[in-house]
């Protein structure tokens, strides 16, 4: 491939993707006629729906990830230690969440866990809010997963547990002392790409109807002028942040190891 | 997972005890993916009174549920077609073009963040930009007199979504087919020059078929993705195009079909179709693994 044609071939992508989110933010600022105004942003940040939706899904946000290292770090851990025959099987089941669409698995919930059921879970607002972290853990769980055991992987899991043990720690004093902040940076790479994914999901919670950012963006596309194109623009810049710690944290780690 | 504190196990005396570690997962897993799926599954070969029946399989053979899973299956299709070309262009522009190394690191940076950036956004994104008074449709109408409406151009279409969809298909596909481009060994290029074949005879027949599976593996993977795409097209289209996940939506919103039973069986179709595609990818995968170690 000569030089020149790689060059075409990339700008011409980068304008593909460059476009839309020109044509997003310049949307986004002219609400004023005639000139760039900051109004629609302004308009959305007044709102006291966004206001609530936008700290509804923070919240959902943050008792996923925790949820989320809780169940992951130990399961993890567990594996690499004493079950590594497993390994590829439990790596295959959480990669499943990626192939059952995340419309299908919500929609067993509903069918599942109605107020008729065995445990109605979405009988109460707590029960359904609890449901919808759960399937917010699942769809971060491959995301999650995979982190953390790449994270464990660089570390000698055996001897650490073994040096631990005959100092004569615990289970919980070997996870949260010894393999916790041994994977810390995995754990806070899961954290951002759950934080992401939380944030602009829309179909389980439009379906368990619970008031999330997601939802909201849609109603007020649906409703609104140029206020969805500023909540858009918002989205992109928490996806860009979230992707950028990663890359801040990863990098981070690198220099602390070379500088050993 | 305290009771494993003291004593220490003997592992040969208590061998249930090793597994009792992996039941918070196995529980999580059951209740909130096992049972849920099958409960559909089962569902969707089952009477309103419960027992078994093939009728619900046999109503997704009508004219509109057949032609929302074609339509489906052809954004699918489109969408993930042009991922991959566009995708597998741009990686290899920027690992085998003669690129400055410096555009890797933010192009595949850009690439995560894309692939991330789905759902509502994307598509409000792509109405301000090829909307009715989207920005470039509003560019090419003052600046060149080019009308997109007039020549059959819609956002709310089939080539609207499939453009859309790319947005996060083409940095997927980068993503999983960069690891494989740089995984094309330098030697197997020069054996072949050696040889006498030419820069295209050297795609054809040796870096190509390398690549295959991985890229069919990809292709099959973005299908799933596009097919189980939910939130891009309903804020783009409302539900004016009537694709499997915005009817599959609106059924289990207000039982639209008038049969909740049909419902199962269209999400059993949906599994099934995205199971399949998984499944490819995977075999493919493995095979691909033979080479690019």
């Amino acid at each position: 491939m000569t030089r020149a044609a790689s060059w075409a071939i990339l700008l011409l992508g980068i304008t593909y993707f460059v476009l839309p989110l020109l044509g997003m933010v310049e949307f986004s600022l002219s609400m004023r006629r005639g000139e760039y105004s900051f109004d629609a942003y302004a308009a959305v940040l007044a709102d006291p729906q966004f206001r609530q939706t936008f700290s509804y899904s923070v919240v959902m946000a943050l008792l996923t990830i925790v949820f989320g290292i809780l169940l992951v770090v130990p399961t993890a851990f567990w594996v690499r230690l004493k079950l590594p025959r497993l390994r590829p099987v439990v790596e295959f089941v959480t990669l499943l969440p990626l192939v059952i669409p995340a419309i299908v698995t919500v929609f067993g919930y509903i069918r599942l866990y109605n107020t008729s059921s065995w445990l109605p879970l979405t009988g109460t607002i707590f029960g359904t809010n609890l449901l919808l972290m759960f399937g917010y853990a699942m769809l971060s769980l491959p995301y999650m997963y995979r982190a953390v055991d790449t994270g464990l992987r660089t570390i000698d899991v055996a001897t650490l547990t073994e040096a631990a043990q005959s100092l004569g720690a615990g289970w919980v004093t070997i996870i949260v002392k010894l393999i916790l902040p041994n994977v810390l940076v995995a754990v806070l790479s899961g954290s951002f790409v759950t934080f992401a994914i939380v944030m602009g999901e829309f179909t389980m919670a439009a379906l368990l109807n619970r008031p999330a950012f997601g939802p909201y963006l849609q109603l007020m596309g649906a409703n609104k002028a140029y206020e969805p194109f500023a909540l858009a623009t918002i989205a992109f810049i928490i996806t860009w942040a979230c992707m950028g710690l990663i890359q801040l944290v990863t990098r981070f780690t690198k220099h602390d190891k070379a500088g050993r | 997972m305290t009771d494993l504190t003291s004593p220490p196990p003997k592992r040969r005396w208590h061998p249930s005890l090793t597994w009792l570690g992996l039941l918070p997962f196995a529980l999580f897993i059951l209740l909130f993916l096992v049972l849920p799926t099958m409960k559909i599954v089962i569902g969707a070969f089952q009477r309103a009174d419960g027992s078994f029946t093939f009728e619900n399989i046999a109503g997704l053979f009508t004219a509109s549920i057949l032609s929302s899973y074609w339509i489906s299956i052809k954004i699918s299709v489109a969408s993930s077609a042009f991922g991959c070309l566009i995708g597998f262009l741009m990686a290899a522009a920027m690992v085998l073009g003669g690129l400055p190394r410096g555009i890797r690191s933010p192009l595949m940076t850009f690439s995560g963040v894309a692939s991330n950036f789905a759902g509502v956004p994307l598509a409000f994104a792509f109405l301000a930009t090829l909307g009715p008074l989207g920005l470039v449709t509003m560019f090419l109408r003052t600046e060149f007199g080019i009308n997109l409406r007039a020549m059959g151009f819609n956002i709310l279409s089939f080539w609207g979504l499939t453009i859309t969809y790319l947005f996060f298909q083409i940095p997927l596909m980068i993503l999983i087919i960069t690891p494989a481009l740089d995984g094309l060994k330098r030697e197997w290029r020069e054996a072949a020059s050696c040889l006498g074949a030419s820069g295209a005879q050297y795609w054809r027949i040796v870096a190509l078929p390398i690549l295959f599976p991985t890229i069919l593996g990809t292709f099959a993977l973005l299908f799933a993705n596009a097919f189980g795409a939910v939130a891009t097209a309903i804020a783009l289209t409302g539900s004016s195009l009537n694709i499997v996940p915005i009817m599959l939506f609106a059924q289990i919103r207000g039982d639209v079909l008038g049969n909740p039973h049909l419902g199962y069986a269209m999400a059993f179709g949906m599994i099934l179709v995205t199971g399949l595609a998984n499944v490819v990818y995977i075999v493919l995968r493995i095979r691909s693994e033979r080479w690019l170690k």
